[in-house]
């Protein structure tokens, strides 16, 4: 299992990098000023998502500068250890089904004062990609149908996001190793 | 989120001051703010939405959706399989897969729209509703294309090496997701109006 998740993290990105574009050659796309309207939008996204990581930057960076997440990481230390959450990837899990931006600047600020590599790294990437921002989801999906009343759907899709993050818990443990 | 990002602005001044540490986070918060503005996740999003693109033109999504299509008639019973809103399901849970998130949304409207006109109770979720929803509420995440261009601007030894175990996690998810939506459909009668109810 190890060694096939391995292989599908090195081989995914380079095989559609080369892939994507041959296929779209044989079926004569224009393949350049198609790859250059997408790179637009994603630099166009890429600007979207700068505001909410400021945001989330200044917030948990003040809070580390203040003393607050010291704090609060020695009061969560038993149920964190226990769990293998680390407490500074503890936001994600309330911020991840709220905003996507949220959840990146939560991801950014872990990779950036315990680095990409650690424990809390790598679990809160997996993590944030484990699951999508959840309300936003259910408000325009249901928003856009005129649905008022959304019965088991939300429920149904926050266990959902429940069971992304312990699987995503479990994974990085299995994969890379305990914090 | 205004509410939750206020109290930690809040709580930080507050501790600052217990702790005497007001020059240090006005520091932090000046330089938190600077880094956010990672050129390197720029030209990550560029490179990985153009390539989306070239996907979607050649048709990539479209193939995906003759794979996922027998799957998602069964998941779907109460949707006649030439129905538009089959069409758009399919359509919708593919181009998610494949990160297309521009174009999934579009569809996934789409499918919402369809399947209210195949709705009983008109403005109380059906259970194929809550279904797709949930669905697109825990998708699976084929390359989560943006927290690798975070790593590769925090400098990892090697971004992508999250790829798997997202593919894995996100699996999950969705597994949960549906078996949830399926049996929490019971917990939840259509007729009772109000239980469901989203104030």
């Amino acid at each position: 299992m190890k060694p096939l998740l391995d292989a599908v993290s090195t081989w995914a990105i380079p095989l559609l990098l080369a892939g994507i574009p041959l296929v779209a050659l044989a079926r004569r796309v224009k393949v350049y000023p198609a790859f250059l309207e997408g790179a637009k939008g994603g630099f166009e996204t890429a600007i979207r998502i700068v505001p909410p990581l400021v945001a989330i930057f200044v917030a948990l960076g003040m809070l580390r500068a203040s003393g607050a997440m010291d704090a609060l990481a020695s009061a969560l230390a038993p149920l964190t250890a226990a769990v293998g959450l680390p407490a500074n990837v503890l936001p994600l899990v309330l911020v991840r089904p709220l905003s996507g931006g949220g959840a990146l600047g939560v991801v950014g600020d872990v990779l950036r004062s315990d680095g990409p590599d650690s424990y809390a790294g790598r679990l809160a990437s997996v993590m944030a990609g484990s699951t999508e921002t959840t309300f936003y989801v259910l408000a325009v999906y249901f928003g856009a149908a005129g649905v008022t009343r959304y019965r088991h759907a939300l429920p149904a899709a926050l266990l959902a996001d429940l069971a992304g993050f312990a699987a995503a818990i479990a994974v990085v443990r299995y994969v890379f190793g305990g914090p | 989120m205004g509410v939750i990002w206020t109290a930690l602005v809040a709580l930080a001044v507050a501790t600052a001051a217990v702790n005497g540490r007001m020059a240090a986070l006005t520091a932090a918060a000046m330089e938190s703010a600077g880094k956010a503005l990672a050129i390197g996740l720029a030209g990550a999003m560029a490179l990985w939405l153009g390539l989306v693109k070239v996907a979607e033109e050649a048709g990539l999504v479209a193939a995906l959706a003759r794979v996922a299509r027998p799957l998602l008639v069964r998941l779907f019973p109460e949707v006649p399989p030439d129905h538009p809103a089959m069409g758009a399901i399919v359509m919708n849970v593919s181009a998610n897969v494949l990160g297309a998130g521009n174009a999934a949304t579009p569809f996934g409207v789409k499918a919402m729209q369809a399947l209210e006109e195949l709705n009983p109770r008109k403005g109380t979720a059906s259970d194929a509703q809550a279904l797709l929803c949930a669905l697109n509420s825990a998708s699976v995440q084929l390359v989560p294309a943006t927290v690798i261009a975070l790593r590769t601007a925090a400098g990892s030894a090697s971004p992508a090496e999250i790829l798997g175990p997202t593919l894995v996690a996100s699996a999950c998810g969705t597994v949960v997701a549906v078996v949830a939506a399926k049996l929490l459909a019971r917990a939840w009668p259509r007729e009772p109006a109000g239980r469901g109810d989203v104030a």
